[in-house]
């Protein structure tokens, strides 16, 4: 099982450590430096790396390696979930998981992990019972804590961990009671030369913000639930009601959570909301030329917004000049990558982007064509054509007030030249 | 002192900043971290009395730990601070305590009573943290009260105790191996444990301390399959692996081919089957099965551990075509983060070496995109590799060829290897591949040629068309390819074909001579080699530049270019004392079987998917083998588990059993005639079912294996279920029982046992451990047979349990003892309790079930029929108001979601009247309307039936005399003759069972008051037509009324 937690940021400092059995010398992260440096980019560090005796488990987020230290045979997965939900809980008390924020809550995120693990064995890990054993900080809270001298541990003990719900903290009151969800779908997608699909999926995931009194038992219903036969739930979720009646029947941990995360796989069709069409020409001495044209595709009538433009050029270019009809280009011709920020496209008037290309003097024309990476969002759509149809609620009496918000997201979406 | 201690540190406070103390608390982090060589104060802020100053101390000695600073020298003064009445001092100075009192045992010693203490104290949560950080503590001299902590804890009330039990056990274990033989003894006992708190960790501790002990799994085999799907995540991710394991020594393989058939039955069919489906697997053991289904809901979890826990245990262990469930739960992980993603992939890519069927249909997902990390990249190749068939070869190199034109060498360098194992691999389309990688050779990029020279090599090995162009065309490459490999691989295909390109190879070993020494190592092998197959094949030409080459090589810096040298001119230049070899051509051209180009996961899989070791291909500590299947599948009847006597299971086989019912209620009659122990054994379709069943039911006390030898009440429960799968809340409410029984258990023990205690004499329950006690959810239920009726089935099966089997039976087992026993009649159809007119059109219909309510039972649970004759659909039935009287209780219905014009709802409601007849009055809301119930009920049915011995019966019967007796005469009509049906009558408006009498003339029945369990007894003398009746109660005013129902029930005509 885990037996530390080492916490090393991008530079190779060690932010914090953590230890449950005898305490691990630190000497052990040098080989985790050592890996760090010849990876080329932090990104290519291996999830687990052997040493002598131990092996080393890491996670990068926000460029800080979350490290745990193993000494036996464990599933990797076990602990970097586990990694993963520190992360996640340290988000949710201090809004982000950075560097400075630990460094300035050391304190509390040392309590955070030692109630976490127990002999390097996960004992709670779900943030509403955590939010009881130790209330996360507030400006309000600081404030009467510096006048009256509380602290942050509650002197109560959760009741949480014991019940049969234990995601859910007990007594919540709200004066306002709101449950909102979001449907967000993000489209995979690799659209070859000719503007064909080689591939597409679409990854999808059901975002709750739910703030009701008392123990409210939701039922969500979908007008076509035959849509996600692959999908994973929050524990809250009953599955045999799904299975039964493909409804989503719950009683849900208070606050933010993922109620249920879904996988439209790539044998069905997808609707592709945008389409790029492209010509580049390298030519030798002179450079080259390229042309851009963005326009909107399957959107169901709703505007394609926050539309970006990636493209990282071959070695060889030294630099592009571009004129764009809309929105921002720019060239960083240390990283060679193109940005072009458009943002909102309309249909009547389609956003087109020209330049020249300038290549190194003496290079050849680049062999490889570059790669398009496109980002965009549609409001008010789920491309998969996922529909809620209706939220009801038993166990309380209060009418909560409902939301429902679709947004379908570019995930890796990425147009071949 | 102290107080001096204080001042300073307070002086020191204000002239660092100017604000309070108390501010600088607010900014501490940054404040310490930015002046932390202050430190020297810290010793008398922890010494002060002042609450604020400790913590600030202690906030930011745990500040310095955690950037790895040692503050171990404040340890006298910090361990004093764990008596403190603060609740953050204190928990921070165990966090300190954990941390460094291996450094300083003597001093950590003196804490050791403070956690003592808080072992026993009435709060469960102090328990278990002081359990937790006595255990962590790790100082070999308090393993003996370590070991005695665990014990007690381990039959804690609490089952978040008892889990804390199960974490401190490895931990003790670490410290102190010899205690092992005790502390196995408490896993076992851990394991047995119904808890789903508790068995994630109990398997965790199993795993670390004992995994040889598979023994101790037998019995709780089926209640791991069974609850897991209600275990916290990790505890499912540890059984499942554990499982496994198990189960790959307990099982046959599935996949083996089935024996002769063994019944006698299908024998004319076998030679049709037999060729029809030869590989037809060998149907699965019962158990194995069970598993297989209970883990495959999981693969829903949203932790992709579970997934892959689950995924891991389908392909270790389901028949191949059940495999391919695991595929899309799989892909959609790949999509997860990148650390998971690579983990996820190795396992794939293992997977799709043996089982391409598996994910060739989604092949599409594995395809490259530009931002993914190169270690992703190439597994997916591998994979993507090991999914090429004929149907996608094409589609594949088209991609393939994309990737090709990529900007990162590396992965280029890997698709070409790739495309080199397509074309190998699959004969349509090597020719094909063989002229794109030819096509590659005139690539400007060096890496890509060099590639692709080797894959040719090695290509061109299996293939003989065309070899002599191609080698041409590679030959013409030597000047311009640079690196090593290459340059080797095209000289040793010149060597190895120079019977085709016999034109070319006199003139590159020429070349190659020239620049013998300038080359790598690699290349210099390659080009004695070449010149040994040139002197052997064509001596004309080469003789003399062979016998250059091996000079060259004689006083080469590399002694293994040296020895090569060395042999081989004794083989081809043999001097005069060596035999000469006579046929060198055999030797240096030998036919050699070509390279097989395959992925390098194809045997990962010796290793458990999803493990350390399998990720790495390396053997990690501590890992265990997959064990074999056995040829044999040991003896399976390790696994029953022996009729329990305990309530919980009760209860949850009638919840489980109902549920099975409820699915299959056409097959009811069978159902019921099986005894539930043949159930067990026999049908793998009844077992799975009910299975099934137990996972939607959510809830702890679903305890299949746990067969109760008798029937149960399922009509009441059935009832109960279908209301509550409308409701939602079902689930909860049954599941409640459990969590409630810590905290209520010990208050509901207490009760019934204090009401018996004065009416009976010590009963079988008292003799529980507390761990039992904490199980039962009611101590009265549990032992309740239940021969049943159910209105479905109509009236053959019915109630009236022959008087004398019934008492010869109770005779034997229960001498001196009150036992529950079940209703002998239980009415079938509702009383109209509000009329269609006074309900406006709404109808509410009465039944009592006779059975104890699940919440508690001291409730009768009472069927309420709502039927809905307007002309409109309404909403939501549920309890609106209630106003009781003292003494009585009512556990409400789970809401009904709506009630439809035309059709009928039932609702149960548990009532506890507190042993009084008063009506209990309340309101129910159905939609908008509200109804006022008023339930008042029968004397008759606030009892409950009880039997016990006749012996037992008349004890009790002599001390209720005098007022405590009351007496009726009754005249039977003509109608009624025998005493069947004067039971009968007696049963219909009293809940009692009968008692065995020696005297034909007379009838016993036996009851206790619901609420104070007092005892009931009825005697009926009958000297036809006259009857006399004998109600003996410790409750005159109950004793009387019943005497009169019963003389009115036998007096009607």
């Amino acid at each position: 099982m885990i037996e530390s937690i080492f916490l090393i940021n991008g530079l190779g400092d060690i932010v914090m450590e953590k230890h449950w059995a005898s305490a691990i010398p630190r000497s052990i992260c040098d080989y985790f430096f050592d890996v760090q440096k010849s990876a080329s980019r932090p990104e290519d560090v291996p999830p687990v790396i052997p040493v002598p005796h131990n092996y080393l488990i890491n996670l990068l987020r926000n460029n800080l390696f979350f490290v745990a230290v193993i000494s036996s045979e464990v599933p990797p997965l076990f602990v970097i979930e586990f990694l993963q939900r520190v992360v996640h809980i340290i988000e949710e008390y201090f809004g982000e998981c950075k560097e400075s924020i630990i460094k300035e809550q050391h304190v509390v995120v040392y309590e955070l992990l030692d109630e976490m693990l127990d002999n390097g064995y996960p004992l709670a890990t779900e943030s509403n019972i955590l939010k009881e054993l130790i209330k996360p900080p507030n400006l309000f809270r600081t404030i009467t804590n510096t006048v009256t001298g509380k602290s942050n541990v509650s002197s109560i003990l959760p009741s949480g961990q014991l019940s049969n719900v234990p995601w859910r903290r007990a007594d919540v009151k709200y004066a306002n009671n709101e449950a909102y969800f979001d449907v967000v779908e993000e489209v995979d997608a690799i659209i070859d030369k000719m503007g064909g699909t080689v591939m597409a999926e679409i990854h999808g995931y059901i975002d709750c913000c739910i703030r009701l009194s008392g123990n409210p038992d939701l039922t969500l219903s979908f007008i076509n639930p035959r849509l996600c036969d692959d999908v994973s739930f929050h524990p809250c979720v009953r599955f045999k009601k799904w299975e039964a009646e493909r409804v989503l029947s719950f009683v849900p941990p208070d606050g933010n959570f993922t109620l249920m995360s879904y996988h439209v796989a790539s044998n069905n069709i997808v609707a592709i909301p945008i389409y790029v069409k492209h010509n580049i020409i390298f030519r030798e001495g002179t450079g080259g030329k390229m042309d851009l044209t963005v326009g909107p595709r399957t959107t169901m009538g709703k505007t394609v917004e926050n539309v970006v433009l990636e493209i990282t050029m071959p070695k060889s270019v030294l630099n592009c000049t571009l004129t764009v009809t809309q929105g921002r280009a720019s060239f960083d011709s240390v990283t060679r990558v193109l940005l072009w920020d458009i943002g909102k496209i309309d249909p009547t008037k389609l956003p087109g982007c020209k330049g020249s290309i300038a290549l190194q003097s003496g290079a050849t024309i680049p062999s490889s064509n570059p790669v398009i990476n496109v980002r965009f969002c549609v409001n008010q759509l789920a491309a998969s054509g996922l529909k809620v149809n209706r939220l009801d609620m038993y166990g309380e009496r209060y009418k909560p007030f409902k939301g429902v918000k679709y947004i379908t997201k570019a995930g890796q979406f990425q147009v071949r030249l | 002192m102290a107080n001096q201690g204080v001042m300073t540190s307070l002086r020191d406070e204000n002239h660092s900043t100017p604000d309070t103390e108390f501010a600088s608390e607010a900014t501490i982090g940054n404040f310490f971290s930015t002046d932390y060589k202050r430190n020297d104060d810290l010793k008398q802020m922890l010494d002060s009395n002042k609450d604020g100053l400790k913590l600030e101390a202690m906030k930011r000695i745990i500040t310095m730990i955690a950037k790895g600073r040692d503050p171990s020298h404040l340890f006298p003064a910090v361990v004093k601070n764990v008596v403190s009445k603060n609740i953050e001092v204190k928990k921070l100075v165990y966090v300190y305590l954990v941390r460094y009192a291996e450094e300083q045992q003597d001093l950590a010693l003196l804490s050791i009573s403070t956690f003592q203490r808080a072992l026993k104290d009435p709060n469960q949560l102090i328990r278990a943290s002081a359990l937790r950080v006595l255990s962590s503590i790790r100082v070999p001299v308090i393993a003996p009260i370590v070991m005695l902590a665990i014990k007690e804890s381990a039959a804690d009330m609490s089952p978040y105790v008892r889990k804390t039990a199960a974490h401190s056990i490895p931990k003790l274990y670490s410290l102190d191996p010899e205690q092992k033989d005790e502390l196995v003894a408490v896993i076992e006992k851990l394991l047995m444990d119904k808890a789903t708190l508790v068995i994630g960790s109990a398997v965790m501790a199993f795993e670390q301390v004992c995994p040889e002990r598979t023994d101790l799994i037998h019995k709780n085999y089926r209640k791991l399959c069974n609850l897991i799907v209600d275990v916290e995540e990790w505890g499912q991710v540890l059984i499942l692996n554990m499982l496994t394991r198990y189960a790959r020594t307990q099982f046959v393989d599935p996949n083996t081919k089935q024996p002769v058939p063994e019944k006698e039955f299908y024998e004319e069919e076998e030679e049709d089957e037999a060729t029809d489906e030869p590989t037809r697997p060998r149907s699965l053991d019962a158990d194995h099965r069970l598993l297989l289904r209970n883990a495959k809901p999981l693969l829903q979890s949203r932790n992709s551990a579970v997934v892959m826990a689950v995924a891991q245990l389908y392909y270790h262990l389901a028949p191949k075509n059940e495999v391919g469930t695991v595929a899309r739960p799989l892909l959609r992980l790949v999509r997860s983060q990148r650390e998971i993603q690579s983990v996820v992939l190795t396992t794939i890519a293992s997977m799709s070496v043996k089982r391409k069927d598996m994910f060739e249909p989604h092949f599409k997902s594995f395809f490259i995109h530009t931002v993914d990390p190169l270690p992703v990249k190439l597994m997916k190749l591998d994979i993507l590799t090991n999914l090429a068939g004929e149907s996608n070869i094409s589609l594949l190199l088209r991609e393939f060829q994309v990737y090709i034109a990529s900007q990162d060498s590396k992965f280029v360098a890997a698709t070409i290897q790739a495309i080199g194992r397509c074309a190998s691999n699959i004969k349509e389309v090597t020719s094909t591949c063989l002229a794109g990688l030819v096509a590659l050779l005139s690539n400007k990029d060096e890496a890509i040629v060099a590639e692709s020279v080797v894959v040719i090599k090695n290509l061109l090995q299996s293939q003989s068309a065309d070899q002599e162009a191609i080698i041409t065309k590679m030959i013409k490459l030597i000047d311009h390819v640079i690196v090593p490999v290459a340059r080797a691989s095209i000289l040793w295909l010149i060597g190895e074909y120079c019977d085709k390109v016999a034109k070319y190879g006199p003139d590159v070993l020429r070349q190659m001579a020239k620049s013998f020494t300038n080359e790598e190592d690699l290349v210099k092998l390659q080009i004695v080699n070449l010149a040994a197959k040139l002197f052997v094949t064509n001596p004309k030409q080469t003789t003399l530049l062979c016998q250059y080459v091996l000079n060259l090589a004689k006083y080469d810096i590399s002694y293994d270019i040296r020895d090569r040298a060395r042999l081989i001119r004794n083989i081809l230049f043999p001097s005069e004392n060596i035999k000469a070899i006579k046929n060198p051509k055999k030797i240096f051209l030998a036919p050699k079987p070509a390279p097989i180009l395959e992925s390098k996961y194809k045997d990962r899989d010796t290793f458990q998917l999803g493990s350390l070791s399998h990720f790495l291909n390396i053997r990690a500590n501590g890992y265990r083998d997959l064990p074999d299947f056995p040829e044999v599948a040991p003896d399976s009847t390790v696994r029953n588990v022996e009729p329990p006597s305990r309530p919980t299971s009760v209860n949850a086989e009638r919840v489980s059993v109902s549920y099975a019912q409820e699915e299959k209620s056409k097959r009811k009659p069978t159902f019921y005639s099986s005894s539930s122990e043949e159930e067990e054994v026999d049908g793998e379709e009844s077992k799975s079912e009910t299975s099934e069943t137990v996972t939607e039911s959510d809830s702890e006390m679903s305890e299949l294996q746990s067969e109760p030898d008798q029937d149960l009440d399922k009509k009441s429960i059935s009832i109960q279920e279908k209301t509550a799968g409308k409701t939602a809340d079902s689930t909860e409410d049954s599941d409640s029982s459990e969590s409630e029984t810590s905290s209520e258990s010990e208050e509901d023990e207490i009760r019934p046992k204090a009401a018996q205690g004065t009416t009976s004499p010590p009963s079988a329950q008292t003799t529980k451990s507390n761990l039992d006690l904490l199980l039962d959810f009611d101590g009265a239920v549990p032992d309740i047979p239940t021969p049943i009726i159910t209105p479905t089935i109509g009236g053959f099966l019915t109630p009236i349990v022959p008087t004398v089997t019934t008492s010869s039976s109770l005779m034997s087992n229960s001498v001196d003892s009150i036992v529950m026993s079940s209703p002998a009649y239980v009415a079938n159809n509702p009383k109209e309790l509000i009329s269609r007119t006074a309900g406006n059109g709404i109808q509410v219909g009465i039944r009592f079930t006779r059975s104890p309510h699940l919440y508690s039972s001291t409730m009768a649970s009472i069927e309420l029929h709502f039927t809905n004759t307007t002309a409109e659909d309404l909403g939501e039935i549920k309890v609106a108001n209630k106003v009781l009287p003292v003494g009585m209780t009512i556990c409400d219905f789970p809401v009904v979601s709506s009630l439809p014009h035309g059709q009928t709802r039932t609702a149960l409601i548990g009532i506890d009247f507190g042993d009084s007849t008063q009506a209990a009055v309340f309101d129910i809301s159905i939609g908008d309307r509200i109804l006022k119930l008023s339930i008042k009920p029968p004397i008759g049915e606030i009892i409950r039936a009880v039997s016990m011995s006749e012996t037992y019966f008349l004890s009790q019967q002599v001390k209720l005399r005098g007022m405590q007796e009351s007496t009726a005469v009754a005249t039977l009509p003509p109608s009624v003759v025998d005493g069947h049906a004067i039971c009968r009558r007696v049963y219909e408006v009293a809940n009692v069972s009968p008692i065995p009498s020696s005297d034909p003339l007379v009838f016993r029945f036996g009851g206790q008051t619901l609420s104070s369990k007092t005892l009931v007894l009825i005697t009926l003398k009958t000297e036809a037509p006259k009857v006399t009746v004998i109600v003996n109660c410790e409750k005159i005013i109950i004793g009387q009324m019943l005497a009169n129902q019963v003389k009115e029930a036998l007096d009607k005509h």
